[in-house]
């Protein structure tokens, strides 16, 4: 048992700052892509939200409203299929457990001149919808007596002009969010969850004895992290187009540096969290604690237009809804970089202040 | 040349919300010269991890100074950092990584080569687990991996932080043989452990340790003999006459069971010459002062490891 010192010649510095990096990263990377809970948590659940949340509104948004027609109901038989799907229903009763089961959007009774709306008492939406088309209906005959009655006079039509070339489909709505979420969760709970791993293992302590400096190392996990977000970027939008058909815009590739940009934010709390946390299941509560009101002031679930006006206000506090604002701008509306200005402006901003808390608030002989 | 490690009056003084003030080094002086086998011995929580980091320059003492390799260790430097190695008390790890990629990424980070980790990893014996995640492998050869790593750079100065602590008898001895062979090479250890003759078998110099000071330092055998403890020398009943023991004991302390008569004497040859003439060496047993009593005398306490 012999240590030859012959045949290995001494190192004395150390690997050089570049070359110590790559390894680091190389062994961050590799332990990444091995931790199957990491990449689920960044590549997988995002996805299957996309699958429930594009389903939940899908069904509402796109379907046409179906209505129970109780009886004889002539005002209906103008109505067009692509409009509103017609189905009979025996009596009253019929009709109304029909609409409490959710079965259908409203029921209608016509008596003479007396048209009877029934609307869902489950979903109050579709009900409204549905009523609206009924009441189309009504309007588009009441103007053909009129006009039948006194020819020549004049009567008001609307038209509806779609703004952006349509309505958003919800996935043209739902990605982004979706997306800025995903970022959120896995650069929160990844620094948070890393933090309270080296109070534990130490590793932190071990590399700081070692040639390379603890910049180096923290550099190199910055990086990785990076990284994961940009592949998790691009997985999470090529499925978004070719599964759920999301279309695309030229500047796309604009979220890459608005995604490393959000990542940098949500590090930085992830960092404070883990500062505070001491166990693993601490920091997990802890992030949760400040990525769901995050997410949910934030308008990436659903429009910020339908939340109360307090909501509102905090979610100008949400760096989640910057990203999530400047990724609909860039991948789903098209707009160019400049158009996002104070979306990235926010996010820098809010990336330093966290970082300079961390910094100060950081007990390092903790780890 | 400076000494390898130069100490003076360290003190550190842990500040808890729970527990209060804890000294746990209290005045710490000590010098390691190159080339020697450094040991620190002394029970839980005595503040050999604590001396050891602090050193290491993991840590910044209250007050005190601390000199490694004639320079300080802190700030960190990569020319000091690049000459040590280090094995921690708790083994630290990348997480999933296999023991081949755990100890390639410490070289690289010491500049070393892919062929000396392979060696390092022979060496501790884990040549045949170098594909197992370290997560997989066990405490004792998670501290061997972690030894490795400590030596991958080729270090002058070596600090083993209770090497043998999770290890079976046989991996210990294996060890001890590796601790020895670092140390022939020219190469300084400092060891700090809880075990007796593990200290009476590597070190040339050994600090005794107990509440955060250094009570004594000395080779094992200085201690031993400035101890001037009689050795014990045990024999089964039966085999001796009441005055025969008496004439044996020449005035010395003896006691007698029914099972075995123990003589303490301060020339065991002759009291041995004397029991083989009679024929009475059956259950024979000779007990000399070791560190045990060693520790007993400094500190005034039993030894309880
Ligand atoms: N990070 C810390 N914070 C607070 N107290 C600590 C800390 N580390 C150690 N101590 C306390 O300081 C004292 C000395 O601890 P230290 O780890 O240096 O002892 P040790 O001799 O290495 O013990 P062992 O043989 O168990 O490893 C102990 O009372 C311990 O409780
Ligand atoms: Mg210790």
């Amino acid at each position: 048992m012999s240590l030859d010192t012959e045949t290995t010649p001494r190192a004395r510095v150390g690997a050089p700052r570049g070359k110590a990096f790559l390894s680091l990263f190389k062994a961050l990377g590799r332990g990444w892509l091995r931790d199957r809970s990491q990449v689920f948590f960044t590549i997988l659940l995002p996805l299957m939200f996309m699958v429930l949340l594009s389903s939940v509104f899908g069904s509402t948004g796109g379907s046409t409203p179906r209505v129970l027609a109780v009886g004889e109901v002539p005002v209906l038989e103008g109505a067009d299929p692509d409009d509103v799907a017609v189905a009979a229903a025996a009596d009253l009763d019929e009709a109304l457990a029909l609409l409490r089961e959710g079965e259908a959007d409203a029921a209608v009774v016509q008596d003479g001149e007396r048209v009877l709306i029934y609307p869902s008492p489950t979903s109050s939406t579709s009900g409204a919808i549905a009523a609206g088309e009924i009441s189309a209906l009504v309007d588009d005959v009441n103007v053909e007596v009129l006009s039948a009655a006194a020819p020549g006079e004049p009567v008001l039509t609307a038209e509806v002009e779609e703004a952006d070339g349509g309505a958003l489909r919800p996935i043209q709505y739902l990605a982004p969010g979706i997306l800025a979420w995903g970022i959120a969760i896995s650069g929160v709970f990844g620094a948070a969850g890393t933090i309270v791993d080296w109070k534990r293992d130490k590793l932190l302590r071990r590399l700081r004895l070692t040639p390379a400096s603890v910049s180096t190392f923290l550099g190199a996990k910055v990086s990785v992290n990076l990284v994961v977000a940009l592949g998790q970027t691009a997985v999470f939008l090529a499925v978004a187009a070719l599964v759920f058909g999301l279309e695309l815009s030229a500047w796309t590739w604009f979220a890459a540096p608005l995604v490393l940009l959000g990542t940098l934010a949500f590090l930085a709390i992830g960092v404070v969290i883990g500062g505070i946390a001491q166990t693993g299941p601490g920091a997990a509560g802890l992030s949760n604690l400040v990525t769901m009101p995050m997410a949910f002031v934030s308008g990436a679930f659903w429009p910020l237009a339908l939340s109360p006006e307090w909501v509102q206000w905090l979610s100008y506090l949400s760096p989640m809804r910057y990203l999530n604002e400047a990724l609909q701008a860039v991948v789903v509306y098209g707009e160019p970089p400049g158009a996002v200005l104070p979306q990235i402006g926010f996010l820098a901003v809010f990336a330093a202040v966290v970082a300079a808390v961390s910094w100060k608030t950081f007990r390092f002989d903790e780890l | 040349m400076d000494a390898a490690i130069e100490v003076a009056d360290l003190r550190k003084t842990y500040r808890g919300r729970r527990t209060g003030e804890i000294r746990a080094v209290d005045g710490v002086s000590f010098r390691v010269e190159r080339g020697e086998f450094f040991g620190i011995l002394g029970p839980n929580g005595a503040g050999k991890t604590t001396t050891l980091e602090i050193v290491e320059g993991l840590r910044r003492p209250d007050s005190g100074t601390v000199r490694l390799l004639g320079a300080s260790p802190w700030p960190h430097s990569p020319e000091l950092t690049g000459r040590v190695g280090v094995q921690l008390q708790a083994s630290a790890f990348f997480e999933f990584l296999s023991a081949k990629e755990q100890i390639e990424t410490f070289a690289e980070l010491y500049g070393a080569t892919r062929d000396r980790a392979a060696e390092m990893l022979e060496l501790v014996g884990l040549a045949e687990h170098a594909n197992v995640r370290c997560e997989k492998l066990s405490g004792g050869q998670q501290q061997r991996l972690s030894i490795a790593c400590a030596l991958v750079g080729d270090p002058e100065l070596v600090f083993l932080d209770e090497p043998t602590a999770a290890l079976d008898p046989q991996a210990r001895r294996n060890l001890w043989d590796l601790m020895r062979a670092i140390n022939a090479e020219g190469r300084t250890v400092v060891l700090t452990t809880h075990y007796m003759e593990e200290a009476e078998a590597l070190c040339d110099r050994v600090a005794i340790m107990d509440a955060g000071r250094i009570k004594a330092v000395d080779s094992p055998a200085g201690f031993v003999k400035g101890l001037d403890a009689p050795t014990r020398v045990t024999v089964a009943a039966g085999q001796l006459t009441d005055e025969r023991v008496k004439e044996l004991a020449a005035g010395e302390a003896v006691t007698a069971d029914g099972a075995a008569v123990v003589f303490e004497t301060r020339d065991p040859r002759k009291l041995l010459t004397a029991l083989a003439s009679d024929g009475a060496l059956e259950g024979l047993a000779v007990r000399t002062a070791n560190l045990e009593d060693v520790f007993l005398h400094v500190t005034g306490r039993e030894w309880r490891a």
